[in-house]
């Protein structure tokens, strides 16, 4: 039994996704470990996107279940949940391929937006904060304090005040990383992290990861196609080929599975008999 | 193989000016060459004109036209570096700017009534306040739809609707209950605002253009109700009698215990217009405090952020429903209270003052303004119904005079006058603002 199957921080089970007559997910089940990175790999179109939306609630599985525990011990089932439930009281936060900044408010204000909820219990629901009542601006210095915290981790401090559509691609995704970790989150899902960096800003990439993952007690899961990155940092390792779930191990595992090898570079001629045996054609 | 010889100057400028006169020679034919006309003097008989003079009249200024600017524009090598923006101030106004011409407005509207009958002598004023409480209502209502459409980002067509929830409101309770405008006006807000939730709920799941039909039609149907319920609202008829407002329980009277005899004055209508006018002003500026101090708030930021990217906002947690219902509902209010206004300055309210019109007008005024501009809203309000006004001379040249104007406002400043966003919250002291290129428009 691995270390990620004894304490899950989220545990997919059964996960079916279809659209209409496309089943873009197939009974897939694995576990995410607390404390790990974990990464979902696999060629285009095998379904990774669609499982992070499911997750997310951006998505209502068709089957399966989703139960999130959060360290407290207290159980979520995801699928049930409204999407924004599911960040505000399930702790999972997320980012998004196509990065999904608000482009027209400041570095600041894009963290200060990310920690709205804790914000609008302590201005009473807008209305104690309307009328100045104490507790307000005290959390409001706290959340000022918090997004400094962030920037100060991806170097954006000496901009906090331009906009957010000013900065440069690579920038841009530590900014939304930043942004999902002012939510307070005990998961976090990375949708592709590494999509257009340079080799210099992966690295970084990959010291703000870990850097997360030990300070903040948050597991990260994500998905990426530059191997160097999942190699590199990732504990455990997920592989999936339309919508099934092919090989889930240790990096070094699965870098010496057939499967894995099989759906990404294809196989010998002598061995094609053998592997259509295998999936069934 | 030759390649083919480029047309020098003169002939390409012939070339192109004689395929617009071919145009225009086809368009004035039909357009402006017939003319049917009912004869005067031969019984009310239909008869052809023909203005072959004016045909001719109208090509050869196209051709000419399009001929000088092929000659000296278009088609030079070296064209003179010249357009229209050339001629006009360049960037808008700056942070700075902007802040002295709030300060200067404000101290404008605070002495403009007394201004006014220093110069002008109360008769001579009355006119003049009154267009002031005017536009002052209309700057109102542009801060309430500035929440919905400048800050959320929900276009909301039929705003009017709880602009007239909120007249109606008023003139019903005082009706029917004999309540005073005191009491009414926070009861027409919140009624305003209820009913903002009442609509809000079923349509803020559509998006874009969905939302501003539905929207539309929402308001349509609210003056459609007033109009056929004729037993409750009269109709239209309209309600007349509308308690006018009291300054803390003095009415504006002739005689014993009115506002000039208690303050040893001598009696003039020209009172209670000025009170009025300092009503809506401190309304209006109550709006714009709320507004202002909302955006710096929580909520505030979730609506800016739900008009830069809903996806985002629900991925942060945040609920996107009620934050849009908030908006919606706090807009509501703020026209709900101007209503009441409006119904207690008029004395006499009926459905033909919450047309479709006004709901443009007021729209126009936030989107000229810039939207999410508090200070553009105030421009835009003076321009468009201060200007419409004081245009009347020009009579059925009005509209034409005014819609060229909008016309070259927004060729000169496409996202409003006053286009940069101010951060709601910033590290440093000199945080610039952020230019509306990068600013989303919302998409419902």
């Amino acid at each position: 039994m691995s270390s990620w199957d004894n304490n899950p921080v989220l545990k997919v089970e059964h996960l079916t996704m279809r659209f209409g007559g496309l089943t873009a997910i197939n009974d897939l089940s694995f576990n995410i470990g607390r404390g790990d990175i974990t990464a979902l790999i696999g060629p285009n179109g095998a379904g990774k996107t669609t499982v992070f939306n499911c997750i997310t609630g951006f998505y209502k599985p068709t089957e399966g279940r989703l139960i999130m525990a959060r360290s407290g011990g207290e159980k979520h089932l995801l699928e049930r949940m409204a999407d924004f439930k599911i960040t505000a009281d399930a702790k999972v936060a997320r980012t998004f391929q196509n990065i999904r900044l608000f482009g027209g408010m400041t570095i600041l204000e894009n963290l200060m937006v990310a920690q709205h909820n804790p914000l609008m219990v302590a201005s009473n629901w807008t209305i104690g904060g309307l009328l100045g009542l104490g507790g307000y601006k005290k959390s409001n210095v706290e959340a000022i304090e918090t997004a400094k915290y962030w920037l100060e981790r991806i170097d954006l401090i000496d901009r906090a005040d331009k906009p957010a559509a000013d900065l440069s691609y690579g920038d841009q995704r530590r900014l939304e990383i930043a942004r999902a970790m002012c939510t307070g989150p005990e998961l976090l899902c990375l949708d592709e992290p590494a999509a257009g960096l340079n080799p210099k800003e992966s690295l970084e990439l990959n010291t703000l990861l870990q850097y997360i993952r030990k300070e903040h007690d948050t597991s990260v899961v994500l998905i990426e196609h530059d191997m160097s990155v999942v190699m590199e940092i990732s504990d455990h390792v997920v592989v999936l080929d339309y919508g099934v779930k092919i090989s889930d191990g240790t990096p070094d595992f699965v870098k010496n599975d057939p499967h894995v090898i099989a759906a990404y570079l294809g196989v010998e001629d002598d061995e094609v008999g053998q592997v259509e045996e295998e999936v069934g054609i | 193989m030759q390649a083919r010889q480029k047309d020098s100057l003169l002939v390409a400028s012939v070339k192109d000016s004689l395929g617009g006169a071919i145009i225009t020679f086809a368009l004035a034919c039909v357009m402006i060459g017939l003319r049917v006309d009912v004869a005067s003097g031969r019984g009310a008989e239909l008869f052809l004109e023909h203005r072959w003079l004016a045909v001719a009249a109208a090509v050869v200024i196209v051709f000419a036209g399009r001929f000088a600017m092929n000659v000296f524009f278009w088609k030079r090598e070296d064209p003179p570096s010249l357009n229209l923006s050339g001629f006009l101030p360049k960037g808008g106004l700056s942070t700075g700017t902007s802040s002295v011409l709030k300060y200067a407005l404000l101290g404008l509207a605070v002495v403009l009534p007394f201004a006014l009958m220093f110069w002008l002598g109360a008769r001579g004023s009355r006119q003049y306040i009154d267009l002031a409480i005017l536009v002052l209502t209309y700057v109102m209502l542009g801060w309430g739809l500035n929440i919905v459409v400048g800050l959320a980002g929900l276009l909301d067509l039929g705003y009017v609707a709880f602009y007239a929830v909120g007249a109606y409101s008023y003139a019903l309770l005082a009706h029917y209950f004999g309540f005073s405008f005191w009491i009414c006006l926070p009861l027409a807000g919140i009624l305003a605002a209820f009913w903002g939730i009442i609509l809000g709920f079923p349509v803020l799941r559509l998006r874009g253009d969905y939302l501003a039909i539905v929207t539309l039609a929402f308001g349509e149907i609210i003056r459609v109700v007033l109009l056929n319920w004729y037993q409750f609202t009269g109709g239209p008829d309209g309600l007349s009698g509308i308690p006018r407002p009291s300054f803390f329980g003095l009415e504006f009277t002739r005689g014993e215990g009115g506002f000039a005899s208690f303050f040893g004055l001598d009696y003039s209508s020209i009172h209670r217009i000025i009170f009025l006018y300092y009503l809506i002003f401190a309304m209006a500026l109550f709006t714009n405090f709320v507004t202002m101090r909302l955006r710096r708030m929580p909520i505030g930021r979730a609506w800016e952020a739900l008009r830069e990217d809903e996806i985002a906002c629900r991925a942060l947690g945040i609920n996107t429903t009620t934050t849009k219902l908030t908006a919606f509902a706090l807009g509501a209010m703020f026209a709900g209270f101007a209503g009441s206004f409006f119904a207690t300055r008029q004395g006499f309210i009926s459905p033909e003052s919450f047309t479709f019109l006004e709901s443009a007008i007021i729209l126009a005024i936030v989107v000229l303004g810039g939207l999410g501009s508090q200070i553009g809203v105030v421009i835009a309000a003076i321009v468009m119904i201060g200007g419409f006004e004081f245009f009347r001379e020009f009579e059925e040249y009005r509209m034409l005079v005014f819609g060229m104007i909008m016309v070259v406002i927004m060729v000169w400043k496409p996202r409003g006058l006053i286009s940069s966003r101010t951060p709601s919250v910033a590290l440093s002291k000199n945080a610039k603002g952020i230019s509306a290129d990068l600013v989303q428009e919302g998409h419902g």
